[in-house]
C-alpha cells in the first residue's frame, strides 16, 4: 500500500505528467475555441473550460459520456501536480528563486481563474439619459415577476427566477395569496401573432394576450448580441379555483394583469434583476468618431452615483478603458442602443479580480529573474 | 579570384547604399509638372491627415493591388500622376486598367473576359453598372460572414467602383471644363454679400442645366478626401472640409478660403495642360501651407518622403541578399561571407528600423496597432534576436534565419498592405497607448521569437538531413540557441498575455473570457511551457527539441492568422480568403518539417 502510494506520488510530482497536462490543455483549448463558431463563446465556456469532463451526448441516448477531461479537472491536476513536485523534488536554493516564483504566479492565476468561475457575476444596466436605476439585470437569465401595484407607495415584487421556473411544477410563496403552476416552460422561443400562423395548435393559455399568441420553442441563443426570448404558461390557482393560465414572455412589452381579493398585481417576465444598496443616474452619453468617417474614437457616459447609506452624491465620467469602481462593482461602458441615447454598462462584481494582477507580478518577476540568470551565466562562458 | 573576393565588399556597398538612397536623385514624375509637391499637400481621409500621395498610393493599392499603374506600354504610372489625372481629366483616366479583377465568377457574372492580366478600365464597367450594383446588393443582404467567395468579391468590386467615382468628383465635379473660372465667378457673388440662393443665381460660368450650388453640393456629397483645413495651424481634424462645402458655406466677410482657389487654379492648371500655371498654384500653395498649418503640413511632407523611401520594401529586398550570403558562407569563404551577410544584415535592419521609427511618428503610437505593423514588427524582433545570437556565434546561422524571417514578414506585411491605409485610426478600445505598447508589444515580441526558435530548428533540420554541413559543434550551438530563444518566447508570451488579461480586466471586466485570440496566445505560452518542461525532464533530446520548436511556428501562425479566419470573437479582423490556403500550405509543410527528424542524419554525428 505505502509502495504504491509512492508510485502514486512519483507519478503526481513528475515532469512526465506536467507535460502530459499541458499538452492535453492546449487540445482543449483548441477544440474550445473552434466549437465556439457553432457554440457561441458562453456554451462553449461551459462545456470545455468550467467544466471537469467534456462531455458528449450520442445521438438518440438520454444520457452523455465524458470523452476529455475539462477545464476545471486539467487545472486541478495541474495544481497537485505543482504543489507535489515541489512537496517532493524541489530543493529550496537561491538559484532556484524564479522558478518558484513563477510557479507560485501560475497557482495564483489558477486559482483566480477557479474563483471568477464559482463567484463573478456579470449583469448589464441599460439606462436611457436622464434616467436612473437601483438595479442591474442579467443578460442571459430572466424572472417572472409578480408585482402587487395596489398599495400607493411602494410595490410588493415576488421574483422567480428562471431556474425554478424550469423545474418546479407549482410554486408557493408566502407574500401571494395564491399558487403558481408552471404549465409550460419555453428558454427561448419564437413569438407570433395568431392570425399569421394559420395552422397554429391551440393556445394553453386561457387569458390575456397569450390567446392571440402563438409561441413556438426554439434553441437556446449563441449569438453574443442576441438574447433568450423566453416564455412560460402559468395558471394562477386561488382557494376558490384557478383564474386562468397566461402566457409570459420577455418578448411581450407590456404587463399583463389581473386583481385577486382586492389587490392588482402585474405579470411579466423580465431579465433577472440584481438590486443594488445605490442608483445610478446617467446624466448624458457621447459617442465619438473620428472626423469623416464612423470609426469610433470614444463612448462615454456621465452618471451620477448616488448612495444614501454612505452619503455619496458625486459625478463620474465612465469611458473606454476607465471603469468605475464602486462598493465591490465595477461598471464598464459595453455599448450604446436607441440612436446614442441609451447607454448600457456592464456590471461586474468579482471579488477575486485582483488575483490575476498579483499573478502578473509574480510570473513576470520569476521569469525575469529565472532567465537572467540563464543569460548572465551563458555570458560568464563565452567570455571568461 | 583573390581581387573578386577584395572586391566584393566594396561592390555591396556600393549597391546597397545605391539601391536605398537612389529615389532621391529621381526627378519629377511629369516632365514640367510639380507633381511630387502637390503630392505633399496634406488632406484629411478616414478620420487621418495624410498627404495625397499616401490617397493616391493607398487607393491605388485597394483598385488594382499595386502602387504604380503599368500602362501597355511597358512604361508606367506613378500613383499621384495617376489620381492628378483622374481627378482633373477623367477622360484619359477612364480608360485605364486600374480595375484588378481576378475572381472567375465576377468576370463570368459580369460578362468581361479577353484581358489578359485581368485588369479593366472604368469605361468596360460603365456599360455593367447595373449589373454591379445589382449583384452587390443581392450580396449585401447576406451576413458578412456566410458570403460566398463570389459575393465578397461583387460587394468589393462595388466599393471599389464607388471608390473610383468618389475620387474622380473629389476636386471638381468630373468633366468640368474651367473649374477655375466657375470659382472666381462665384467669389464675385460672394463678394457681394448675396445670400445662397441668390448667389446660384448670379453665377455665370454654371454648366446650362444647372447651377454653380448644386453642382457644388454634389462635389460635397461625393468627394472622397477633405482637401480643406481650417486657417492657422490650431485647428482641429474635425474642421477640415471638402471643397463644395467650403465654397457653399463662404461668406462676405471671410472670402472663398485660399486653398479651394489653390485647388481650382491647380485642377484648372492641369487639365488644361499648362505646366507653368500648374506649378505657380502648387508653388503659392505650398507657401500658404508652410504659413499656416506648420507643423501638419511638415508631417504630410515627411508621410510623402517616407512613401517614396520604402524602407520596406527596400529592407526587404536586402534580406534575401543577406540569405544568400549566409547559406552561402556554409559552402565556401565563411568567415568573409559571414562576415558580410552579418554587416549587410545590420544595414538592412538600420533601414527597417528606420521606416519603424517612421511609423511611430507619423502615427504616434506604439510600433504595432494592426494586423500590417504587427507583421513589421514580428520581423524587426525576429531579425533583432537573430544579429544578437550572430554577435555571440559568428556562425551565419543568426544572419541566414533572421535574413529569411525578416523577408517573410515584410512579404506578409505587403499582402496585408493591400486593403488600404496601414495607419488607420484607433478603435475606440484601442485607443490607449499604455496597453499597445505594453500589451501588444510583449505579445509580438512572443511571436517573433517562437517564429526565430522555429526556423532555427529548420536550419537545423535542413541541414542535418539534406547536406553534411553540419557539425557537432553547430549542432550544440543550434540547440543551445533554440533553447534560449525559447525561454525568451516564454517570457514575452506569458507576461503579455497575462497583459492582455488585466487589459481586458480594465475594459470588459473579466479578466479571461476564452476568446479565440486570447486562447491562441494561451497555446503560444502552454507549447512554450510545454518545450521547457520536456527538456528539463529530458523527455526530448537535441533533434526532439528541434522538432518541437518547429510545432511552435504552427502554433504561432494559428495563433495570428488561424484564429481571425474563424470570424468570431472580439479580436476577429475578418476574413482573410486569400491567406487561408497559404496558412494550410505553411502547416502541412512545418509537419513535414517535423517528420523529416526522424529520417538518418546525412552524416551521423559523433556521440558525445
Amino acid at each position: 500500500m505505502v509502495r504504491y502510494l509512492i508510485a502514486c506520488g512519483r507519478v503526481l510530482s513528475s515532469l512526465r505528467l506536467t507535460v502530459v497536462l499541458l499538452g492535453l490543455g492546449m487540445v482543449l483549448i483548441f477544440f474550445g475555441t473552434l466549437d465556439q463558431v457553432h457554440l457561441g463563446i458562453h456554451a462553449a465556456q461551459a462545456k470545455y473550460f468550467r467544466s471537469l469532463f467534456v462531455l458528449w451526448q450520442p445521438a438518440g441516448i438520454g444520457w452523455s459520456i465524458p470523452i476529455f477531461p475539462g477545464g476545471y479537472l486539467i487545472g486541478t491536476l495541474l495544481f497537485l501536480n505543482l504543489v507535489a513536485a515541489h512537496g517532493t523534488r524541489f530543493k529550496p536554493t537561491p538559484k532556484k528563486i524564479g522558478i518558484f516564483t513563477i510557479h507560485a504566479g501560475v497557482v495564483v492565476l489558477l486559482l483566480g481563474e477557479l474563483l471568477t468561475g464559482l463567484f463573478a457575476k456579470e449583469s448589464m444596466m441599460r439606462m436611457d439619459i436622464g434616467t436612473a436605476q437601483n438595479y442591474s439585470e442579467a443578460p442571459r437569465e430572466t424572472e417572472l415577476a409578480i408585482i402587487d401595484t395596489s398599495s400607493k407607495d411602494d410595490d410588493l415584487v415576488v421574483a422567480i427566477p428562471e431556474s425554478l421556473l424550469a423545474h418546479a411544477n407549482v410554486i408557493q410563496h408566502p407574500a401571494l395569496p395564491f399558487m403558481l403552476k408552471i404549465v409550460k416552460f419555453m428558454a427561448n422561443t419564437a413569438l407570433a401573432m395568431r392570425s399569421q400562423v394559420p395552422n397554429a395548435p391551440p393556445s394553453l393559455a386561457t387569458t390575456g394576450i397569450g390567446t392571440n399568441v402563438v409561441a413556438t420553442e426554439i434553441p437556446r441563443t449563441v449569438k453574443q448580441d442576441e438574447r433568450d426570448l423566453t416564455t412560460v404558461f402559468v395558471q394562477i390557482n386561488t382557494v376558490e379555483g384557478p383564474l386562468g393560465t397566461w402566457l409570459v414572455s420577455n418578448a411581450l412589452g407590456m404587463p399583463q394583469s389581473f386583481s385577486y381579493d382586492g389587490h392588482n398585481y402585474e405579470l411579466r417576465m423580465r431579465q433577472k434583476r440584481y438590486y443594488k444598496p445605490f442608483t445610478i443616474k446617467l446624466l448624458d452619453f457621447r459617442h465619438d468618431i473620428y472626423p469623416g468617417t464612423d470609426i469610433p474614437k470614444n463612448f462615454s457616459s456621465r452618471i451620477r452615483l448616488i448612495d444614501s447609506r454612505q452619503k455619496e452624491d458625486r459625478n463620474v465620467l465612465i469611458y473606454m478603458n476607465s471603469p468605475l469602481r464602486y462598493s465591490g462593482y465595477t461598471f464598464y461602458q459595453a455599448g450604446f442602443d436607441n440612436n446614442d441615447k441609451t447607454s448600457i454598462l456592464q456590471v461586474v462584481k468579482n471579488p477575486t479580480f485582483i488575483l490575476p494582477y498579483i499573478a502578473c507580478g509574480l510570473v513576470g518577476a520569476g521569469l525575469l529573474t529565472q532567465f537572467s540568470m540563464h543569460l548572465v551565466g551563458f555570458l560568464r562562458r563565452r567570455r571568461p | 579570384m583573390k581581387l573578386l573576393k577584395k572586391l566584393t565588399p566594396w561592390l555591396v556597398a556600393t549597391f546597397c547604399l545605391y539601391f536605398v538612397i537612389a529615389f532621391i536623385f529621381e526627378g519629377e514624375l511629369k516632365p514640367g509638372y510639380a507633381l511630387r509637391e502637390f503630392g505633399r499637400f496634406p488632406v484629411l481621409l478616414n478620420g487621418r491627415i495624410k498627404p495625397l500621395d499616401t490617397v493616391a498610393r493607398t487607393s491605388l493599392l485597394i483598385l488594382c493591388g499595386k502602387q504604380s499603374l503599368r500602362l501597355d506600354d511597358g512604361k508606367s504610372l506613378s500613383a499621384i500622376e495617376w489620381l492628378t489625372e483622374l481627378m482633373t481629366r477623367p477622360e484619359l483616366a477612364d480608360d485605364r486598367k486600374v480595375f484588378k479583377i481576378t475572381n472567375p465568377d465576377t468576370l463570368g457574372a459580369l460578362g468581361l473576359q479577353g484581358e489578359e492580366n485581368k485588369n479593366y478600365s472604368f469605361s468596360q464597367l460603365v456599360p455593367r453598372a447595373q449589373d454591379i450594383e445589382r449583384q452587390a446588393e443581392l450580396a449585401s443582404n447576406v451576413e458578412d460572414q456566410l458570403r460566398t467567395p463570389f459575393q465578397r468579391d461583387v460587394v468589393k468590386l462595388y466599393e471599389r467602383a464607388t471608390l473610383y467615382f468618389r475620387l474622380k468628383n473629389s476636386l471638381e465635379v468630373a468633366d468640368t471644363d474651367d473649374f477655375q473660372a466657375e470659382v472666381q465667378a462665384y467669389a464675385k457673388t460672394v463678394s457681394l454679400g448675396l445670400p445662397l440662393v441668390k448667389r446660384a443665381r448670379n453665377s455665370e460660368s454654371a454648366e446650362p442645366g444647372s447651377d454653380a450650388t448644386q453642382r457644388f453640393s454634389f462635389l460635397a456629397q461625393s468627394a472622397y478626401f477633405f482637401p480643406i483645413p481650417p486657417a492657422g495651424p490650431n485647428g482641429k481634424p474635425e474642421q477640415w472640409k471638402k471643397i463644395g462645402d467650403s465654397l457653399l458655406t463662404a461668406t462676405k466677410e471671410i472670402g472663398i478660403p485660399t486653398p479651394a482657389l489653390a485647388y481650382a487654379a491647380i485642377a484648372t492648371g492641369y487639365r488644361k495642360g499648362d505646366a507653368a500655371a500648374f506649378n505657380s498654384a502648387v508653388d503659392e500653395y505650398r507657401g500658404w501651407l508652410q504659413e499656416h498649418l506648420g507643423k501638419i503640413a511638415r508631417t504630410a511632407r515627411l508621410e510623402a518622403f517616407f512613401n517614396s523611401f520604402a524602407p520596406f520594401y527596400k529592407s526587404m529586398t536586402l534580406y534575401v541578399l543577406v540569405f544568400i550570403l549566409a547559406c552561402g558562407s556554409w559552402l565556401v569563404w565563411p568567415t568573409t561571407l559571414g562576415r558580410y551577410a552579418f554587416y549587410l544584415l545590420i544595414f538592412s535592419f538600420a533601414i527597417h528600423t528606420v521606416g519603424l521609427l517612421f511609423r511611430i511618428y507619423l502615427e504616434g503610437r506604439p510600433p504595432v496597432t494592426n494586423l500590417y505593423s504587427s507583421a513589421v514588427f514580428i520581423g524587426w524582433g525576429a531579425v533583432l534576436l537573430g544579429i544578437l545570437l550572430e554577435r555571440f556565434y559568428d556562425n551565419g546561422i543568426g544572419s541566414a534565419t533572421a535574413s529569411i524571417l525578416g523577408f517573410l514578414t515584410l512579404l506578409i506585411a505587403h499582402h496585408l498592405s493591400l486593403d488600404g491605409d496601414t495607419m488607420e485610426m484607433m478603435r475606440a478600445v484601442l485607443d490607449t497607448n499604455g496597453w499597445l505598447a505594453t500589451h501588444v508589444v510583449c505579445i509580438t515580441l512572443g511571436y517573433a521569437s517562437t517564429y526565430l526558435a522555429g526556423f532555427l530548428a529548420l536550419i537545423y533540420i535542413i541541414r542535418s538531413v539534406f547536406t553534411s554541413s553540419l557539425d557537432n559543434e553547430t549542432a550544440t550551438s543550434l540547440s543551445r540557441m533554440v533553447y534560449g530563444i525559447v525561454c525568451f518566447a516564454t517570457l514575452f508570451s506569458f507576461v503579455g498575455t497575462i497583459l492582455g488579461g488585466i487589459w481586458a480586466d480594465q475594459s470588459w471586466g473579466r479578466f479571461w473570457g476564452w476568446d479565440p485570440k486570447e486562447n491562441g496566445a494561451l497555446l503560444i505560452v502552454l507549447w512554450n511551457a510545454i518545450i521547457l518542461h520536456a527538456r528539463w525532464g529530458g523527455l526530448v533530446r537535441q533533434r526532439g527539441l528541434m522538432a518541437m520548436a518547429v510545432f511552435g511556428n504552427i502554433v504561432t501562425s494559428w495563433s495570428w492568422f488561424g484564429v481571425n479566419m474563424l470570424g468570431i470573437g472580439l479580436h476577429s479582423y475578418g476574413f482573410m480568403d486569400k491567406a487561408f490556403p497559404w496558412l494550410i500550405a505553411f502547416m502541412m509543410s512545418q509537419v513535414v518539417m517535423m517528420a523529416l527528424v526522424a529520417l538518418p542524419l546525412k552524416k551521423p554525428l559523433p556521440v558525445k
